[in-house]
């Protein structure tokens, strides 16, 4: 694998009858982002491909968003968002994942430093920060119904339910990947395409939070306000 | 096809780089960890900014959701620097320009519906509120 | 034990679907017991269901389309002879069944007839056109085409056990909430739509990452070709909105099965938001559909014209212009809805906006053939007719985006013409020209041209019998989705629509007539060069069929059109580039992960359907089971030795060579005639 002198470049580009007379922006040829240097690399591809992902994700909560944004005084008659939420409960719940999610990111330095006890503890505690967020979750779920604030009562609840609910669901699906990425760790050790496949998945977990970032101001915060 | 000119330059991975890669890490772990305490930092600050806004009075309070969409905004923005290691470097333009369009996109369906539904909540009214104004 | 599901979930009464069942079935049984008597299982196990070949990903995809197709247009036929009979009467359809006919005849052209079509293109050519081996995640992309493939066979299934949706394609509630719908019609319809949608939003996403990040050396942006460019809007606009149809469904799904208000009457749920969000997904849709055959036209008006496309970088400009506006414009598909002048404004202007790209795109092509040497050949005979028609389709479709004309037009037939008149005429057309394109690279040989062209004008008369007169009776008033009716003005376009029917019939004769010809003598209509059609980008470089590593040597580009340089050069050189180093090989190994996924998505999602909770836990938890088995996989590759990719390419190169001569000699003889 030889590495291309400015030279070299510089030849190609005269003879090349397709850059002469086109202004290219600004850039270069080589410059990084084109993609002319052929394939990616497979981290590249991987870490990319799951970005496209994650950013359909977003538009799957952008919907549901913006449901319950339209929903959100419908409470035909039931409670509102002033009666039931409690932002006590908000805010530990923010901060179980935001720290789960800073703790997932010294994970990711432990598996660049091919430590296995760094890594399995910080992923551990990534776990069980998260596992914290959703216990806190489904209580305020049950809660809510025991108040008989159930989805089925108001399209406000059907929305707030479905809004928050996706989240915790993908918290849920986060730590079953997180048990299986530990375990690879564990039995694989720090293999190429294990390190991919956890590149992905703490690009998941900041993205959750990200994600519960719009919901604890959008619906919580001005839920008690409005 | 081998008569094309050679490839100006090999596969290699100094010219893209994957969303979520911490190009300090595994060389400099020190400043790894400083950089996600700064996030932390950060992030903890607007999130407190956010619960504080919303219960103390100083904020005039038909502006209030409108401040915490400014936080929610600037907080995304940390966690996407610090968390997700989204930059504008030119290694990083697909990521970026993807993040763009996904945003866009996103921005345009939340908007787009709560703009049209306001305007036909407005135009036809629902039948419970129509009783609520005769009354 | 077994939810709703009981033996009366069987339409004994119906003879039609029964009948039709029974045919199916027995031939699919007769097929499948050909394949083991003849011991072609172990074959179509190993190369074709758990191939992860985007080749053969992408023939598997237009074989599902083309099933599917049939299905829809017999629906299709059955709505038209309905509608002609049902004058005064109630012609031979009763009104549930024809209420499933039209949801299904729009569900399956849409999801599972046009989608696959275009997917399929894709998988086959794309990875080609770029000059890479494959799609960036292989065995997500077998994955993909297996859900699609369930979402398919959940619509077939509803035909016998159970019914399905009575609501239209787009199952607008509160019609199809569970007070009013309490069947499980909406249900399958919502499972399939779903299930499929996932497929689709992952091959989204692969392709997405296969045009952006793996490219054969030095082919930057701009010397991509364009279908490779249209495909990436279309992948683009799939990772938008399909999501949106994906939470959209949800919604629904949670207001029938958990009894949630998002749509309800009651409750303070607001219907008109499904109709948003169904919309913000359905419009982007109709060009996730049509820029690719945009991108197709591209390709066959270049290489049939004999020059390269007009106005390259205008059409780049124009795709990803369409990419976005199509974001923009979702309301017009419900101006009447009530937003107000204002909102409805916006979007009109919109509308008659994104034409303009259309607009931008109609002139290249006109440009590309003004002064080529046309070929006039099946391919370039659909894209001619493409232009014409679709410029109709286009010009009704701004009219419809006026909204005051649209308040009287609104779900009239005016309405059905104009939509099939922009489908039919872009979708369809691309889709038959794309096919007899490509389809000597697939399969190595071509099909006889002059049953494809008694195809192409039987298609394109009956296209103009049916729907004109469609026209004129949307514009006297007829609706849509209508089972009977009593106004003797509509009369005569209905029955003129009839008989063009039956005109589309002769054109489908035609195709299956020009099929088994063509594999019968496929031995004298052998492709041996790999390049049939003089073509102009990489996939013509390989042979036909391309190996399972496409390419021996990953080409060098240097320019936009690469293999029409290489050729030139070649001629002029009278001599191929030398023999390149041939080296070892690595190709994604098989997966059955794809296959095992579907069958229990399949299971799940019939289990849904029919509120088996037990099934459809297990069915669920048996699909976690089968992620954490495949994870757990160490082996991802094959590898192909040497020698055999050297055998291969010297095989093409000699070819080549071979045609190198011919074409020296027959120029020698032509340059000696004129002189």
């Amino acid at each position: 694998m030889s590495v291309v002198t400015p030279a070299e470049r510089s030849t190609w580009r005269e003879t090349d009858p397709y850059v002469l007379g086109h202004g290219r922006g600004g850039s270069v040829p080589y410059a990084t982002g084109h993609g002319e240097g052929g394939p990616a690399s497979k981290r590249v591809v991987v870490g990319f491909g799951f970005w496209i992902f994650l950013l359909s994700d977003i538009v799957i909560f952008s919907c549901f968003f913006a449901s319950y944004a339209v929903l959100a005084r419908e409470t035909a008659s039931g409670p509102s968002a002033k009666d039931l939420f409690d932002l006590g409960n908000t805010a530990l719940q923010t901060g179980f994942l935001l720290a789960s999610t800073f703790v997932c990111g010294l994970a990711s330095l432990a598996v660049d430093l091919r430590n296995q006890k760094w890594t399995q503890v910080t992923l551990l505690v990534t776990g069980l920060l998260g596992l914290g967020f959703l216990v806190l979750e489904v209580r305020e779920f049950a809660e809510f119904m025991s108040r008989g604030a159930g989805p089925s009562r108001s399209a406000f609840l059907s929305a707030f339910f479905t809004l928050v609910g996706s989240h915790g669901l993908h918290v849920t699906v986060g730590l079953l990947w997180l048990g299986t990425m530990m375990a690879q760790f564990l039995a694989k050790g720090f293999r190429q395409d294990i390190r991919h496949r956890f590149l992905c998945f703490s690009l998941f977990w900041h993205t959750l939070d990200i994600i519960w970032v719009g919901i604890f101001n959008l619906v919580f915060l001005v839920g008690t306000v409005l | 096809m081998s008569s094309e000119p050679p490839t100006p330059f090999e596969p290699g991975e100094e010219l893209d780089r994957a969303p979520g890669d911490d190009i300090e890490a595994g060389t400099n772990v020190r400043a790894g960890v400083y950089g996600y305490l700064l996030g932390l930092a950060l992030a903890a600050g607007l999130t407190v900014a956010s619960f504080w806004a919303v219960q103390s009075h100083l904020i005039y309070a038909p502006g209030i959701p409108m401040a915490l969409a400014v936080l929610a905004v600037a907080q995304m923005g940390i966690h996407l620097i610090f968390f997700l290691h989204i930059t504008t470097g030119p290694d990083n333009t697909n990521n970026v320009l993807a993040l763009a369009f996904g945003v866009l996109i996103a921005g345009l369906v939340a908007l787009g519906s709560v703009w049209i539904m306001a305007h036909l909540n407005h135009n036809v009214m629902p039948m419970s509120e129509l009783m609520q104004m005769q009354r | 034990m077994f939810g709703k599901l009981t033996w009366n979930a069987i339409p004994w009464d119906q003879p039609i679907p029964l009948t039709a069942a029974a045919i199916v079935g027995l031939a699919v049984l007769g097929v499948f017991i050909w394949v083991v008597v003849k011991g072609y299982l172990p074959y179509l196990w190993h190369e074709w269901l758990t191939s992860v070949d985007h080749k053969r990903i992408g023939v598997m995809y237009i074989v599902l389309a083309v099933v599917m197709l049939f299905r829809g247009f017999i629906d299709a036929v059955m709505m038209r002879s309905q509608q002609a009979l049902a004058f005064h009467s109630g012609g031979y359809l009763p009104p549930e069944h024809f209420d499933q006919i039209f949801s299904a005849h729009g569900t399956i052209m849409i999801f599972f007839a046009a989608m696959p079509l275009v997917i399929g293109l894709m998988n086959f050519v794309v990875p080609l056109q770029l000059g890479v081996r494959d799609v960036a995640f292989p065995t997500l992309n077998s994955t993909s085409f297996w859900l699609t493939a369930t979402g398919a066979l959940l619509v077939n299934i509803s035909l016998v056990v159970g019914e399905f949706a009575r609501t239209g394609w787009l199952v607008y509630p509160p019609l199809s909430e569970l007070r009013y719908s309490p069947g499980v019609g909406v249900d399958y319809y919502l499972w399939a739509v779903q299930i499929s949608g996932i497929g689709t939003l992952m091959t989204g996403i692969n392709f997405v990452t296969t045009i952006l990040k793996t490219r054969a050396p030095g082919m930057s942006y701009l010397r991509m070709p364009m279908f490779c460019w249209t495909s990436l809007a279309s992948t683009l606009l799939i990772v938008a909105a399909f999501p949106v149809l994906t939470a959209t469904l949800a919604m629904l799904l949670l207001d029938r099965y958990l009894d949630f208000h998002f749509f309800t009457n009651e409750g303070g749920g607001n219907m008109m938001m499904f109709v948003n969000l169904i919309w913000a997904w359905g419009h982007p849709e109709v060009y996730i559909l049509v820029l690719p055959m945009f991108g197709v036209f591209s390709e066959v008006i270049a290489t049939f014209s004999r020059k390269p496309l007009f106005g390259y970088r205008s059409m780049v400009i124009a795709t990803l212009f369409i990419c976005i506006v199509s974001f923009m414009v979702w309301l017009h598909h419900f101006f009447t809805m009530g937003s107000g002048a204002n909102v409805n404004a916006v979007f009109g202007i919109a509308t008659s906006v994104i034409a303009v790209g259309t607009g931008v795109k109609i002139y290249n092509w006109l440009f590309t053939m003004y002064g080529g040497r046309i070929r006039f050949t099946t391919p370039m005979l659909w894209s001619i007719g493409f232009i014409v028609t679709f410029l109709i389709g286009g010009m009704t479709g701004v009219l419809l985006a006026v909204p005051p004309a649209d308040f009287q037009l609104h779900n009239s037939l005016f309405l059905v013409a104009h939509f099939h008149n922009v489908i039919i005429g872009g979708v369809l057309f691309g889709g038959f020209a794309a096919l007899s394109y490509w389809f000597p690279k697939a399969f190595g040989f071509r099909l006889y041209e002059g049953w494809g062209k008694a195809a192409f004008w039987f298609t394109i008369v009956g296209f103009y019998v049916v729907f004109m007169p469609l026209y004129v009776a949307g514009l006297l008033g007829m609706t849509r989705r209508l089972q009977h009716y009593d106004v003797a003005e509509w009369r005569p376009w209905v029955l003129t629509a009839g008989v063009g029917v039956v005109i589309m019939i002769g054109a489908f004769v035609c195709q299956i007539v020009q099929l088994v010809l063509s594999i019968r003598d496929r031995e004298s209509l052998r492709d041996t060069t790999g390049d049939p059609w003089d073509g102009r980008s990489l996939e013509w470089a390989t042979p036909s069929p391309p190996p399972a590593f496409n390419f021996a040597v990953l080409p060098n580009v240097a320019g936009e059109e690469p293999y029409w340089a290489v050729k030139q050069r070649a001629i002029e050189t009278q001599q191929l580039s030398a023999e390149p180093h041939y080296e070892p090989i690595e190709i994604p190994r098989n997966s059955a992960t794809g296959f095992v996924t579907a069958v229990f998505a399949t299971i799940t999602g019939f289990a849904l359907i029919w509120h088996i909770w037990w099934l459809a836990i297990a069915g669920l938890v048996a699909a976690y089971a089968v992620f954490v088995w495949f994870a757990w996989r160490d082996v991802h590759e094959v590898v192909i030795p040497a020698d055999e990719v050297a055998r291969v390419d010297r095989a093409r190169r000699r070819a080549r060579e071979e045609w190198l001569a011919a074409h020296a000699a027959a120029t020698a003889a032509a340059g000696g005639e004129s002189t």
